[in-house]
């Protein structure tokens, strides 16, 4: 964290001072294990064993905040007859296909409460689409899991489940639980991560000890948590432990992801995924969603805030399309596109490279190095009618063509390639008003300090006027009627005829008949409201930026609601329910929040109650009751049908109901606990330009992790042009152990070639006691950090370490595993030209053979 | 004390602490006051080091030192005698990351400022030392003169650079651009007599929990540059982080040296003269 958000760690910083205790977990030793009382480094890819390993400290010594699980979790409920535990079946869950790598979730259920798929996913499974063949675990195992399917919050759970209140059921959540995390010792912790006994007991001890009435812990982390194929169970386990402890939804709990870079959160809000509308609406899907009715009918029943789905969806195709959206056209909701299968960004490279997707924007992305293997990347890009690149600089991603690697090796020659570039040159946040929005869910608004230099243009003059201009092009076509009747009005301002942020981020507020909205209560399924992102809706109540609000931390209470403005209402803490007991009285007075005042029938507190502010804590629903009148009193987690948070997801995740340590798809050791090597569900992508290196192969012995420094932004596109940074971190290095560089004749600031299945590439080296050889599964493992920021633009240069990278996925979400891969390094220098891809396909042959 | 007119000493106290290494305040530091990149891109193989040391065209310099620790004491737990597994670990020695953020010290006796002939380095009304660039000669005594190596001649202009403890911000009443840009107060600064009484506070609490090696260095009005304007916080001895450990004013001595050398001329003036004396004789 201090390493790649040096800002945010001032706050981590401050808590240390005030005497809390700083874990930091990581394979490398950075700039955050430096100032943290205890560094773990752990081996890459090996942190749901570790999570694991806590989670059965936690049950095996009855050490869960007991009170909280039986009110607030679904520990109590019952599971069918029929489920099989990853214990039961070496590795795998009852319901897999090993035919097409997916599952069948219906022996995942709670007994007698079957779920309901979210989003209109009821009809059976979609065969995937022609061509979908080569990528295992992708359409069709989507359709299956519907992950992509639930915006925000879990799959509908029908009626109330059987349960057990005193956990000891042995089909009851709480049992399996523990029953499935029972091998994870601290023993087997060490033998499969590589940490001390010692030191996990310390940890344990650490965090159990800080968690409980009177405290709370909370988790830290950012992708090294998921870019791994079983990245979304990596935060689930973490979801598991912080729930297991009570750390959920009370002040210093917490599980907060820390983003790539600024205003990512924002982009999942109001979203550049596929597979999302604003505010976590999924995107309807061709075949399945022909009307409105059809998208909605599956929340349109369900309990819980997502009950008013119909009234978040009207109010977005209103902002949309305006007064051409009415009752009688079912809103316009024909004008939205569809999908019809996974259109993630690997999938769309794999298009371009087999010529399907002929257009491309790139709009502050460097794929060419930002992206696990960079090479595949490049195919695609060579292979388009039309690329349009917005940019600060002139990275890599468009200029591929004539210094790209494979220009070099001869793979690709400039003249062959038709790809059109259009390199647009982009105005940066400083030259620009708009909004952030970070990892706490703060929208900060930020004013423009001065002009973009020359031709330079904001992304939103670049996409305003790209809508205007077609606009003014598209004839009376039925087909081009979304376009024509979209709402496409902003005020301009200035001599560039810039549109005015503060009017866009006022049409995602909303208005209704009276004005601007104020809170997304008030969003109706009639068209009388439009709202751009009903999770933003009262970021301009009372007419007014709340995201400009810079009221100094002296001059308000701890929860700083003065501070600019949190999604959604001005909420700083997040199910902030669950810090009162199940009566409404705090857990303690060390760690109040908020409490039910019964004299004026409402919850009182600093933060503003993620709650209905006046539904007491012995409110029942009453028979039949819908969305949040579903929920009860005591059910804090409003986003779910049953109001409780999930230790077992009974549907909704493509890989599992719980968490299982599997290796990483490229991992030098066998799996310790199951026969099953690796995520069953993984999804791969057959290509020849995307091999794999075998597991345990002994061609690539080493382990690798990809990571950031300080010095550098990302693919580098913000920081490599720079002499200021670029001083800092000249050029590529890798980091190895004092071991390492001794078994392979490394030296300190000379020169290695570090060699996957896909390509090598030469780094400078930096020999470091802070690279610690690890003791796993009795072998001694070597890890190799790479910081990936570098391409052959700049002035600072050198190789791309994700070219080094495959593409393997998360089931779920569709991110690739770029945290834990393996490798070979030697010393010297890489070959150069058409000698590099043989030296590669040699290292092939013999890791085939 | 340390009143320099009206206007009380300004300075840094540099917690290296809770420095955490994001070079801010280098990069700050060059921005604000427009010192150029150092032109040549080279990896110094020094940890994440690559500046090096301070000079003309790095006013602040972020040190890393990596250290091996040594091995935690045996864990207390009884032996079960279960079988060695798990990683070698406790055996193993640690490692702990140094970071310090080093800078002019504005010593209270700047032999840098004693030797300029022309008056370019200069006491400020707050008590710091600053080259004016409009007047250096580029004669570069001042470059030897300084006891910590912070001064020096940029090769390219021929005039000697270093921090001005952004003499031209604490005039318009803002802080330093390197403090302003430090995320953690790892540089503090503020008027030195109140940085003292914070530094003090700030090792107590650190001895008190568990931290005995925390001591300050440059703080000791006593010391033999008479303290310094710019002091540290530091968790191992001075020579780790690259600094002198026990600084001494470069002309300390000088007044005793021209003594020295007015009686010895005057010596040799009698003796030319008795010289001459005994040869009319």
């Amino acid at each position: 964290m201090a390493e790649c958000h040096p800002v945010g760690f001032q706050w981590v910083m401050e808590a240390k001072a005030r005497g809390a205790k700083i874990i930091h977990v990581d394979p490398r030793f950075t700039r955050t294990s430096a100032v943290s009382h205890v560094h773990a480094a752990l081996r890459a890819g090996s942190d749901i064993a570790f999570l694991g390993g806590l989670i059965n400290y936690v049950l095996s010594n009855e050490k869960d905040f007991r009170e909280y699980v039986l009110a607030y979790t679904n520990a109590a409920a019952i599971l069918r007859e029929d489920f099989q535990d990853t214990e039961d079946l070496d590795g795998v869950f009852s319901g897999y296909d090993p035919e097409r790598r997916q599952y069948d979730m219906a022996t995942w259920e709670y007994e007698g409460a079957p779920t309901v798929p979210a989003a209109g996913s009821t009809d059976p499974e979609q065969p995937g689409e022609p061509g979908s063949e080569s990528q295992h675990g992708g359409e069709g195992h989507q359709s299956t899991a519907r992950a992509d399917t639930y915006g925000s919050g879990g799959a509908a759970v029908g009626g109330k489940p059987k349960t057990d209140e005193t956990l000891q059921h042995p089909r009851c959540v709480y049992q399996v639980l523990k029953r499935h995390f029972a091998r994870y010792t601290p023993e087997l912790v060490a033998d499969v991560c590589g940490l001390p006994v010692e030191q996990f007991r310390e940890i344990a001890e650490a965090v159990t000890a800080n968690s409980g009435r009177d405290r709370t812990t909370a988790w830290v982390y950012s992708v090294g948590w998921t870019h791994h194929t079983v990245g979304a169970q990596y935060i689930r386990t973490a979801s598991i432990l912080q729930t297991l402890l009570g750390n959920i939804g009370r002040p210093g709990g917490g599980i907060l992801a820390l983003r790539g870079h600024a205003s990512i959160q924002g982009s999942t809000d109001i979203p550049t995924l596929f597979n999302l509308l604003p505010g976590y609406i999924p995107m309807p899907h061709a075949h399945q969603h022909q009307s409105l009715d059809e998208f909605v009918a599956a929340d349109a029943g369900k309990t819980g805030f997502w009950g008013n789905m119909r009234s978040y969806t009207v109010s977005l195709l209103k902002s949309y399309w305006g007064d051409s959206a009415q009752p009688h056209n079912d809103f316009r909701f024909g004008y939205l596109p569809r999908l019809t299968g996974d259109h993630g960004t690997y999938a769309t490279v794999q298009k371009q490279i087999e010529g399907e997707c002929k257009g491309y924007f790139l709009v502050g992305e460097n794929p060419a190095v930002g992206s696990a293997n960079g090479k595949f990347q490049r195919l695609g890009l060579a292979n388009l009618d039309w690329l349009v690149v917005r940019d600060l600089q002139l990275i890599e991603s468009a200029t591929f063509w004539k210094d790209g690697p494979e220009v070099e090796t001869g793979e690709l020659k400039p003249e062959e390639i038709g790809t059109e570039v259009f390199f647009l040159p982009a105005a940066a946040h400083t030259e620009k008003d708009g909004s952030f929005t970070n990892t706490q869910r703060l929208l900060q608004w930020h004013h423009k300090a001065v002009d973009p230099p020359g031709d330079a243009r904001s992304d939103l003059w670049f996409y305003y006027h790209l809508g205007r201009i077609i606009r003014e092009r598209v004839g009376d076509d039925p087909r081009d009627a979304p376009i024509r009747d979209l709402t496409w009005s902003y005020p301009v301002e200035g001599p560039t005829g810039d549109p005015s942020a503060e009017s866009v981020l006022a049409e995602i507020n909303g208005h209704g008949p009276d004005g601007p909205l104020s809170a997304y209560t008030q969003l109706k399924d009639d068209g009388s409201t439009a709202c751009g992102c009903w999770i933003y809706c009262g970021v301009r109540a009372d007419g007014k930026n709340q995201a400009a609000n810079r009221q100094p931390g002296s001059e308000q209470d701890w929860v700083a609601k003065g501070w600019a403005w949190a999604w959604p209402a001005n909420r700083r803490i997040l199910y902030n329910r669950a810090s009162a007991d199940p009566d409404g009285k705090p857990w303690s007075d060390r760690k109040k929040l908020l409490s039910w005042d019964a004299d004026q029938g409402k919850w009182v507190g600093p933060d503003v109650p993620d709650f209905e502010p006046t539904k007491a804590p012995d409110y029942e629903p009453p028979e039949g009751a819908k969305a949040q009148d579903a929920l009860g009193g005591r059910d804090p987690f409003i986003m779910q049908t049953d109001g409780k948070a999930w230790l077992y997801v009974p549907a909704g995740l493509a890989d599992g109901p719980l968490p299982t340590h599997y290796e990483p798809f490229e991992s030098p050791v066998e799996n310790a606990l199951y026969g099953q090597q690796e995520s069953p569900t993984r999804q791969t992508l057959e290509s020849p330009s995307n091999p794999y290196n075998p597991a345990r192969s002994e061609v690539y012995p080493y382990v690798f992790t990809t990571y950031r420094l300080t010095e550098h932004h990302t693919a580098g596109g913000m920081s490599r042009t720079l002499p200021y940074l670029s001083e800092l971190q000249p050029e590529f290095f890798c980091e190895v152990s004092p071991a390492l560089a001794a078994e392979r004749g490394l030296e300190n600031g000379g020169w290695a070639t570090i060699i996957s299945a896909r390509t090598a590439i030469e780094a400078r080296v930096l020999v470091t006691e802070r690279v610690k050889p690890l003791k796993v599964r009795g072998r001694t493992i070597h890890q190799v950090g790479l910081p990936y920021h570098w391409g052959p633009n700049g002035l600072s240069r050198g190789d791309a370490a994700n070219d080094l990278l495959s593409i393997v996925m998360d089931p779920n979400v569709h991110i690739q595993e770029s945290k834990a891969a393996t490798c070979d390094i030697r010393p010297g220098r890489r070959p150069r030209g058409a000698a590099l891809p043989v030296m590669v396909e040699e290292y092939r042959r013999r890791a085939d053979g | 004390m340390a009143e320099y007119g009206t206007q009380p000493r300004m300075g840094f106290f540099t917690d290296t602490s809770v420095c955490i290494g994001c070079k801010a305040c280098e990069v700050a530091c060059k921005e604000w006051n427009g010192v150029p990149d150092r032109g040549e891109l080279d990896l110094l193989g020094s940890s994440y080091d690559n500046t090096g040391a301070l000079g003309s065209n790095t006013w602040r310099h972020v040190a890393f030192v990596e250290q091996s620790k040594p091995a935690a004491p045996a864990p207390s737990t009884v032996d079960l005698g279960m079988p060695d597994v798990g990683a070698p670990g406790q055996d193993e020695p640690g490692v702990r990351w140094l970071m310090s953020s080093d800078v002019c010290k504005h010593c209270t006796h700047a032999a840098c400022l004693d030797v300029c002939p022309t008056g370019s380095l200069f006491r400020t009304e707050f008590g710091t030392v600053v080259v004016q660039q409009d007047i250096c000669n580029g004669c570069g005594y001042c470059v030897p003169a300084c006891p910590y190596g912070v001064i020096e001649k940029r090769e390219s202009d021929g005039r000697a650079f270093k921090c001005t403890l952004c003499y031209d911000r604490l005039g318009a009443g803002m802080e330093p651009a390197c403090a302003k840009a430090c995320p953690t107060d790892s540089i503090q600064f503020g008027e030195l007599d109140e940085l003292r009484e914070r530094a003090d506070e700030r090792v107590r609490t650190l001895h008190e929990s568990g931290v005995p090696e925390a001591r300050l260095y440059g703080r000791d009005p006593d010391d033999g540059v008479g303290g310094d304007g710019a002091f540290f916080l530091l968790l191992d001895e001075p020579e780790v982080y690259g600094l002198p450990p026990d600084p001494v004013v470069t002309t300390r001595d000088l007044p005793a040296m021209w003594k020295r050398a007015a009686v010895t001329a005057a010596g040799v003036a009698a003796a030319v003269a008795m010289s001459f004396l005994g040869r009319r004789r």
